[in-house]
């Protein structure tokens, strides 16, 4: 498309200007997007909110030492002032032989097609009648659904361009649409809100907006009646879309920083087994379709799809080319982060290991920042549901859930079938052994 | 005040061709559908960071952003969209995007605009990246390396970041109103790693301000130097916590973040409009201890989350939102305000330009108690002292909020024992200030490190307390 054609020229303009200044070596990324999100609360329309953003970044080395520089006005006034402006940082800056473009041999050669451009700039009628739809289906669930928090349909459409000055140039334009609805339900034991969402990169793969709703609608009025539980320690059923939480505890703890920091439970664990047999937790950064696929990395390295933990192996880590060269290792492509990364299901649906647990704790919420990435801590908020022979028994909330994450990696008893592709780290419902339970 | 009108046209119209007459344009634009209310937020950024890891300057990043935020309001609806292009033609397309949420029919003309009467500034409007030289800016994040690592030999690493950033606004309103702002705000943020066997612990502290840099004065960062490493090193020490509920005593300070958390939130016009807070309708009603006064103050010179005005323009207020355990009012942006029937309360914030408005805390806080801090200390038996926190969360519509403490110790017998770690708080908002049994008279402000999110806003804000006693709070630990 020509804005990718436009941004990568930018971006070449920019290295020019950078070396004009004294760079050494020099990237550009160059981003733009454009949205659409309309929310409707009540069945009538709320806010109509339309995005179009753009930014442009540098980054200079001048004799191994860095300055980055970024602008939102694209003019070559700016952009000069930008390559001035990088380049007198990186003069401040102390050397470190780490530093430096990603090495040349790891750069994309060709760059794949992974269909993510799928453009449909739907007017405001049409997203409104969409966020309608998805409210509307949330709110006729139950009459004890008396007030609503909304719902939205959105769409966006962006384009990356990547240049750096060992030549290599790169551009894509992805999509991503969502249907969203959040709904209160009440009784006189209080209130309670809950929500659910799909995602995707094509429309048509969008979830009706209507069965959305539907979710929402029953997940908020389950809710009803929660309470605390006494202190106790049980077998902890996460729910999917929480249990992708422990994924992204697991990339903190495997990130480069946090490795050559000292700052991870996991510095130095690769190759070792870190969780249960069975384990395997995927990356597909090269998924057609993925919602976060990349042809490139943040530093224009090849991406490849690999397990990130084999059968419970923790097979590497999560580098960019700096963390990789503090580390003496190689990059793994995860500059800007981890793509499509799930683990993958097993067997059973979450009604199984439901009566695989017996009785203990589901956990639909968890609230709070309770997690230590250098000790693995683990103590969050949570809310769900008391579950006694298999079969829910009440809703509970007002209650901390509790442990530390390597132990809980190595405790997980049982992963269930129900992954849902929605967002860029995933999971489906995983059972963890045991945990803390604390409430009255 | 007319150097603040100076650097707002310099830095945001000047370059853009845009004037009155285009302002005045784009609002008459929005007016021409049945628009309640609609305004221009045009804004400039200049944000600077300097980082030191391993006793090196690591990195120094630069960045401008600039743009302007068109909104239209009609009834309980909003339009909004943006641009980063300071240019006419991109304006009044915003406008025109924005005016589609409201239907046909004229809400009459705007007034000419005129140059509010701007209450008192706040702070001064000076760039904190040209308030120090780039040299001086290095040498403070070295001074805090080796203060750090001077502090104890279990040090292993030391990381440290200093970011300063130069904001100017102006709002122009269907109402005539035309307001601006030069907004500095300066942060330093320590992190510490410290090692003893295989033992590893975390610590972290900080401050920043709305000033330039010449606010943090060396001992001042050597000071945050030697916190983190402190707190880090207590936790070398620390056992796991305990689980249950149990006495709590909350540190002057920082963990006001529990006010924050609890009852801030949920005090907010808008979860409260829309009648999805668990404070909703409960104005006139007692939902804490008579001990317990608490306020959202904008106007404290200096603090980081004090404006003299808003992002819509509006200055400033202190809002008593409990007193003597009273429910008083909420926090107010004009939209919400105007659809309750209340006054706006200067709450009307948003991250940027691209950004919608909404209900915002400032700095919010508790009032002092009678309180000795050893009195309070003394006063239980068995119970959990916590004095600092890494960040909490709550559930507006239940209610229940969590947050994490990051230094913590038991009391036994009306002593401070042993320090813990991993202790997470959760409670009830509506009733955990009713369960206080005693406020200290030691409030003190933090030192300028809160940042909030809201709806993917962050924006920075100021917490504070006394030392606070509350009787029985569910401790989630381990132990």
């Amino acid at each position: 498309m020509t804005a990718s054609i436009d941004n990568e020229a930018l971006a070449g303009r920019l290295l020019e200007r950078a070396r004009a200044h004294g760079a050494d070596q020099a990237e550009v990324g160059v981003q733009g997007a454009s949205g659409l999100t309309a929310a409707v609360r009540l069945g009538e329309v709320d806010t109509l909110e339309y995005h179009r953003d753009k930014e442009c970044s540098l980054t200079v080395f001048i004799d191994q030492a860095k300055g980055s520089a970024t602008t939102t006005d694209f003019s070559e006034a700016s952009l000069e002032a930008t390559a001035e402006k990088a380049c007198a940082l990186a003069r401040r800056t102390s050397p470190d032989p780490a530093n430096g473009l990603a090495d040349p041999a790891h750069l994309a050669g060709n760059i794949p097609d992974l269909d993510l451009d799928h453009p449909a700039e739907l007017g405001p009628e049409e997203a409104i009648e969409r966020a309608r739809a998805c409210e509307e289906a949330a709110r006729g669930v139950d009459t004890r659904i008396t007030n609503s928090e909304g719902g939205e349909f959105s769409w966006m459409r962006a384009t990356l361009a990547y240049a750096n000055s060992h030549g290599f140039s790169g551009a894509y334009s992805e999509t991503q649409f969502g249907v969203y609805a959040a709904v209160v339900a009440s009784d006189e034991r209080g209130m309670q809100r809950d929500f659910w969402f799909s995602s995707a990169c094509d429309l048509e793969d969008l979830e009706d907006p209507a069965e959305v709703g539907r979710r929402s609608g029953e997940r908020s009025v389950r809710r009803l009646g929660a309470r605390p539980i006494a202190t106790t320690k049980v077998p902890v059923l996460y729910e999917g879309p929480v249990a992708a939480s422990l994924l992204g505890h697991l990339v903190s703890a495997v990130r480069g920083p946090s490795l050559y920091r000292g700052a991870s439970f996991l510095a130095g664990r690769a190759g070792e087994r870190i969780f249960a047999p069975g384990i395997t937790i995927r990356e597909e950064p090269l998924r057609p379709k993925g919602l976060g696929s990349a042809p490139f990395d943040g530093e224009g390295v090849a991406t490849r799809n690999r397990d990130l933990v084999a059968e419970g192996v923790l097979t590497g880590y999560c580098l960019d080319s700096y963390s990789a060269r503090k580390l003496g290792m190689e990059s793994t492509g995860n500059a800007g982060g981890v793509h499509n990364l799930h683990l993958v299901p097993g067997e059973r649906d979450p009604q199984q290991l439901l009566r695989e647990m017996g009785t203990g704790l589901l956990v639909t919420e968890l609230i709070g920042f309770g997690v230590n990435n250098v000790t693995g801590d683990y103590s969050r908020g949570a809310a769900g549901f008391w579950v006694e022979n298999g079969e829910i028994a009440y809703p509970v909330e007002e209650i901390t859930i509790a442990g530390n994450l390597e132990s809980m990696f190595a405790d997980i008893a049982a992963v269930g079938n129900d992954l849902r592709m929605r967002s860029n780290v995933c999971s489906p419902s995983v059972l963890i052994g045991q945990m803390t339970v604390a409430g009255q | 005040m007319s150097d603040h009108w100076q650097v707002a046209e310099e830095l945001l119209l000047r370059p853009s061709d845009v004037g009155m007459d285009q302002i005045q344009e784009a609002l008459g634009q929005m007016l021409t559908r049945q628009v309640d209310y609609a305004d221009l937020y045009f804004e400039y950024t200049r944000r600077e960071s300097f980082s030191l890891e391993e006793g090196r300057i690591q990195g120094g990043s630069y960045g401008i952003d600039s743009g302007v935020g068109v909104r239209a309001v009609s009834g309980d609806k909003t339009g909004f969209a943006y641009s980063d292009e300071l240019v006419p033609a991109a304006l009044l397309e915003s406008a025109r995007n924005a005016r589609a949420i409201a239907v046909s029919g004229s809400s009459g003309s705007v007034p000419v605009l005129s140059r509010n009467q701007a209450p008192k500034p706040l702070y001064d409007p000076v760039d904190p990246i040209a308030s120090l030289s780039d040299q001086a800016k290095v040498r403070l994040l070295e001074i805090v390396d080796a203060e750090a690592r001077e502090a104890d030999p279990r040090v292993t690493e030391v990381m440290a970041n200093l970011t300063g950033t130069y904001k100017a606004v102006l709002v122009a309103g269907s109402d005539g109103r035309l307001v601006t702002d030069i907004r500095p705000l300066i942060r330093i943020n320590v992190e510490v790693i410290v090692a003893e066997g295989d033992n590893r612990q975390q610590g972290m502290a900080g401050g920043g301000a709305r000033a330039g840099y010449d606010w943090l004065d060396e001992a001042t960062v050597r000071g945050y130097a030697r916190e983190a490493v402190r707190q880090a090193l207590v936790n070398l020490e620390a056992d796991d916590a305990p689980a249950g509920t149990m006495d709590v005593v909350l540190g002057a300070g920082w963990p006001g973040i529990l006010l924050h958390e609890a009852i801030g939130h949920g005090l907010e016009g808008d979860f409260n409009r829309k009648e999805t807070s668990a404070f909703s309708g409960r104005i006139g009603e007692k939902v804490a201890s008579e001990q317990c006064t608490v306020v959202d103050d904008g106007t404290i010179e200096d603090r980081r989350g004090s404006l003299t005005v808003d992002d819509e323009g509006e200055p400033t207020q202190r809002t008593v939102l409990i007193e003597n355990g009273i429910l008083k009012g909420y926090m107010q942006d004009s939209t919400n305000a105007r659809l309750m029937g209340m006054v706006p309360t200067g709450n009307g914030r948003r991250e940027s330009y691209a950004h919608r408005p909404m209900p915002r805390m400032t700095n919010t806080y508790m009032e002092n108690g009678s309180y000795d801090p050893g009195e309070i200390i003394a006063s239980v038996d068995k119970g959990l002292y916590a004095t600092q926190f890494s960040g909490g969360q709550v559930d507006i519509t239940s209610g229940k909020f969590v947050f994490s403490a990051s230094e913590a110790y038991l009391i036994e017998n009306g002593r401070i024992t042993k320090p813990v770690k991993g202790a997470t708080l959760i409670g009830n908002g509506p009733d955990v200030l009713t369960r206080v049994g005693m406020v200290g008279n030691d409030k003190a402000l933090d030192s300028g490190i809160g940042t909030c999110g809201k709806e993917g806003q962050s924006v920075p804000v100021g917490v504070g307390q006394p030392t606070v006693l509350i009787n029985g709070l569910t401790v989630g630990g381990t132990q």
